[in-house]
């Protein structure tokens, strides 16, 4: 059964129909890209998976739940983690306490234990430090584990993102424009990591990419939109062979 | 009779209140900071046209000495931003309402320092003076107030619908950083919305003070002047003057009716039951934020 | 500079990184404890008012510093702490069982205010606190058999076990209470701030966005700061009841409010230590400027005195410098210093440079 199924999925802004129509299903262990031109909508379809806007219409079912009408908050308790396009980070904090805010869905003492620190809280600290440290060391952050995030350079701070989404040990994951504003050897190491969250942690992964070579080089399957609809899905050699992609989107990038 | 008579002075008491809101609002919409030391402005203001007016102290004639009045509470305004606000830009929000709490007690402690402590009372043309119709009697002062509200708030709407820097402080309201970029000089038209913002509570302040005695304290009363712009949605002029008027006449109303206490609550318990039920005001826009 | 090898995870756990840290909060500690013995009756009573004070400035640091809400009514929480704890021995009930109930009367009623009010953000939080601080002052007026109205409500002396506590008959003992009192919160407070709650605090006051995809409910945890923020108040409030003894609404004005917010701004909001320095500042300052009035006084004839509301305008004036000059408030400033001092004399003027910020919009759009 898919993981992830969101169907008929749409949202109107006043009049603008940022996303319309658009199906489709992740599948345990998947890779799975969505591309398009800007504005099509892409990141959009994230806000609505995150419940951060409400969908005009469809529904949006994950492991068999329906979560359409779930709170944002709750979202992450089912598995879902995510990455935010224009980094979302707690910059008064450093590195590893934000990597431990990720633990928040697995907390299992309240405030008035956490107050008086009960030998419980201390046993529950180590093990999130442990979880967090097995983040560290896949994303080899070691060097930056007690800087504060408003310090580092943009690239460390988008991995220290995915780390953060990491932490929380989630069964799929949304990297939103996860190779933007990166170096080549940077956005290489995202695709082997998402390589090996694939392979090695059991991950699903959904993600928003515009650098097509990182698309093609990880995804198993791509779904292209623009304008909100969707255009064609496939494998990422079909979805770039479809004309009405290569129209819409291919045909102004140069470097495909 | 009695309650069209309590809904006369509210409706006139109401307009001061609107228009300090008004003061708020006009510097939210063109900065996104809220001036806390708006009360005071107004204070200060009918204070400079106290001592410009006056007899013990310059005694120049009435609208005359207002205009100057209003012109150097205009300059304090612009002052302000030019030379304190605008040293914090980009600070967060909660230093902008600590720094003009900070200004607030500046300006109380001017005041109280040039012209004590004691309650003092504004020479006007027209104190005492009042009409009668049947059995309602509406005071010079209050039949002023009323025309002046109107008169200013169709002077303003005017300048931000057809002058050039009404419609940049426009622009940059809506956003900033896109103002800056496309050429719109944001940090002279800050400075000129608290100048404006200066002259209105100085308007504000010699309406108030047309009513009865001041004294250095009355800034507290921006707090009511808040729960005003509150209640019309802080992002609304006319919203501001109309949540202004209703506290006006709910005040004196429910001193009459009500039991003790109810009255002094009152504008706070309206405006809290506007915040949890309408939290964007009874007349603002709403807009959700991007992600 | 001291580095520190880490062989535990415990090591970033426990509250101190080392015996050295540890070692000097004792010392602190042991030196507050003694201060009775080293001090005269004034300067002692000033003491315990600082610690009052601090008191309450870590209740508004919980909001405005660890979870980016902003409060200009906390003296009604202030108000409620102490007419709670007077009220209730007034009736008989002891110290004891009445100082937490005060407390838990605060932090309730913050905590019922808080759901409707938490989701509002930034300005209308202030604006709602501060016209909630209005009412509570107009409740206290009305609520007359409880509050004694205008006329004032008067603090019974505290005996706990026999021993007297009384402000002017043991100011010692007093003093003690007020230390173990202060040492107490501080201690959860720190607990806090290192614990899952604390972390979600934080992440609510620097990413809403990231904070509810994290999953953690930003209204929950908002309206729980907002109540434990109330109970420290409002604990201090029953204690500064007691400093006083006599009391009534005029105690708690707004002016309170706003000394409050100068104590956790000046401090160094998001510390702990920030209340502390803020406290000091606060009670300081007023002794400073009449030591210096009575000085210009008697050796140059010029009166200070007469100019009335001189405390406020320095007060102001030092605010406006903090926020402007040093945002990071005293605590801050101390922070470099110490790095200054142990780099030197390698330290470089632009170490501290403040990044340069771009406006952040608060506003929907």
């Amino acid at each position: 059964m898919s993981l992830l199924q969101v169907e008929d999925l749409a949202i109107h802004f006043g009049g603008v129909k940022a996303v319309d129509g658009v199906s489709f299903s992740v599948e345990p262990g998947e890779v799975f890209s969505i591309i398009g031109p800007n504005g099509a909508g892409k990141s959009t379809i994230f806000n609505l998976i995150s419940r951060f806007y409400k969908p005009t219409r469809g529904t949006i079912r994950f492991d068999g739940q329906d979560i359409t009408h779930l709170s944002a908050h709750q979202i992450a308790p089912l598995g879902i983690a995510r990455t935010f396009q224009n980094i979302e980070l707690f910059d008064h904090s450093t590195v590893l306490d934000n990597l431990l805010m990720g633990r928040h869905t697995h907390r299992s003492t309240n405030w008035v234990q956490d107050m008086m620190f009960l030998p419980k809280v201390r046993r529950a600290e180590r093990g999130h430090r442990q979880k967090v440290e097995e983040v560290i060391e896949f994303l080899e952050l070691e060097a930056y584990r007690d800087k504060l995030i408003a310090g580092l350079p943009y690239g460390v701070r988008k991995v220290v993102e995915i780390g953060r989404a990491l932490a929380m040990g989630p069964k799929m994951i949304l990297l939103d424009e996860p190779a933007s504003g990166l170096s080549v050897e940077e956005s290489q190491d995202v695709a082997y990591w998402v390589e090996d969250m694939r392979r090695d942690m059991g991950l699903t992964v959904l993600m928003v990419e515009h650098d097509m070579g990182l698309v093609n080089q990880v995804s198993d399957r791509v779904l292209a939109v623009a304008n909100g609809e969707p255009l064609a899905m496939g494998t990422p050699a079909e979805v770039q062979a479809d004309p009405q992609v290569k129209a819409a989107y291919l045909g102004t990038e140069v470097d495909a | 009779m009695e309650l069209i008579q309590l809904i006369i002075g509210g409706v006139a008491t109401g307009c001061v209140y609107g228009l300090v809101a008004l003061g708020f609002v006009l510097i939210y919409k063109a900065t996104e900071g809220v001036n806390f030391a708006q009360g005071d402005m107004m204070m200060l203001g009918a204070f400079v046209a106290l001592g410009l007016v006056n007899a013990d102290y310059w005694a120049l004639p009435f609208i005359p000495g207002v205009i100057l009045a209003a012109a150097i509470m205009g300059g304090v305004g612009y002052g302000v931003d030019r030379f304190v606000v605008r040293q914090i830009f980009g600070q967060p929000q909660f230093a902008l309402v600590i720094l003009t709490i900070a200004m607030g007690f500046v300006f109380r402690f001017a005041a109280g320092a040039i012209w004590g402590f004691t309650p003092l009372v504004l020479e006007t043309p027209f104190a005492g003076k009042s009409l009668h119709f049947g059995g309602v009697i509406i005071g010079y002062e209050d039949l002023v107030t009323i025309i002046v509200t109107g008169l200013l708030t169709l002077g303003l709407w005017l300048f931000f619908q057809y002058t050039r820097i009404g419609l940049a402080a426009q622009a940059a309201s809506q956003n900033q950083m896109a103002a800056y970029i496309v050429g719109v000089p944001v940090r002279r038209i800050n400075s000129t919305i608290w100048a404006l913002s200066g002259v209105v509570s100085t308007i504000a302040g010699v309406l108030y003070a047309s009513k009865g005695a001041i004294d250095p304290n009355i800034g507290l009363l921006g707090i009511k002047a808040f729960a005003a712009a509150v209640i019309g949605g802080f992002g609304s002029l006319p919203g501001a003057l109309l949540g202004g008027i209703l506290i006006g006449v709910v005040e004196p109303v429910a001193a009459r009716y009500l039991p003790g206490g109810i009255s002094q609550m009152s504008p706070y318990i309206i405006m809290l039951a506007v915040l949890v039920t309408r939290p964007n005001g009874l007349f603002a826009q709403i807009y959700a934020k991007k992600v | 500079m001291k580095v520190i090898f880490k062989t535990s995870y415990d090591n970033d756990i426990d509250l101190h990184e080392d015996w050295w840290a540890r070692g000097k909060i004792i010392a602190l500690v042991a030196v507050m404890a003694v201060l009775p013995f080293l001090v005269g009756e004034y300067y002692l009573a000033e003491a315990t008012n600082t610690l009052i004070w601090s008191l309450a400035g870590m209740g508004l640091m919980v909001l405005v510093g660890h979870t980016g809400q902003a409060s200009l009514g906390h003296a009604a929480f202030m108000a409620i702490g102490a007419y709670t704890d007077a009220a209730l021995m007034n009736i008989g009930v002891p110290w004891v069982v009445a100082f937490p109930l005060a407390g838990l009367a605060a932090g309730l009623f913050g905590a019922l205010v808080a759901i409707p009010a938490v989701r509002m953000s930034g300005i209308y939080l202030a604006i709602a606190t501060l016209a909630l601080f209005v009412i509570v002052e107009e409740m206290i007026i009305i609520l007359e058999p409880i509050t004694g109205g205008v006329g004032g409500i008067f603090a019974p002396s505290i005996t706990i076990a026999g021993v007297d506590f009384d402000r002017y008959a043991s100011l010692n003992n007093f003093y003690w209470l007020c230390l173990g009192c202060v040492v107490l919160v501080t201690w959860l407070y720190a607990n806090l701030l290192r614990s899952p709650t604390g972390r979600s605090f934080l992440a609510v006051r620097d990413s809403e966005v990231s904070a509810r995809a994290l999953g953690i409910n930003v209204t929950r945890t908002r309206a729980l700061a907002f109540g434990l923020s109330c109970a420290m108040t409002g604990l201090a409030g029953a204690l500064m009841g007691h400093y006083i003894s006599f009391f009534n609404y005029e105690l708690f004005s707004v002016f309170i409010s706003i000394n409050l917010l100068l104590v956790v701004t000046i401090g160094g909001l998001g510390f702990i230590q920030g209340a502390f320095f803020g406290a000091i500042l606060i009670t300081a300052v007023p002794q400073l400027i009449a030591i210096l009035r009575d000085g210009l006084n008697s050796t140059t004839g010029i009166d200070l005195g007469s100019i009335p509301g001189l405390d406020t305008l320095i007060f102001s004036a030092i605010l406006v410098g903090f926020i402007i000059y040093e945002p990071a408030g005293l605590y801050g400033r101390w922070l470099k210093l110490r790095v200054w001092f142990q780099l030197f004399p390698l330290a470089r003027r632009d170490m501290f440079r403040r990044q340069k910020t771009y406006l952040k919009t608060e506003r929907m759009r």
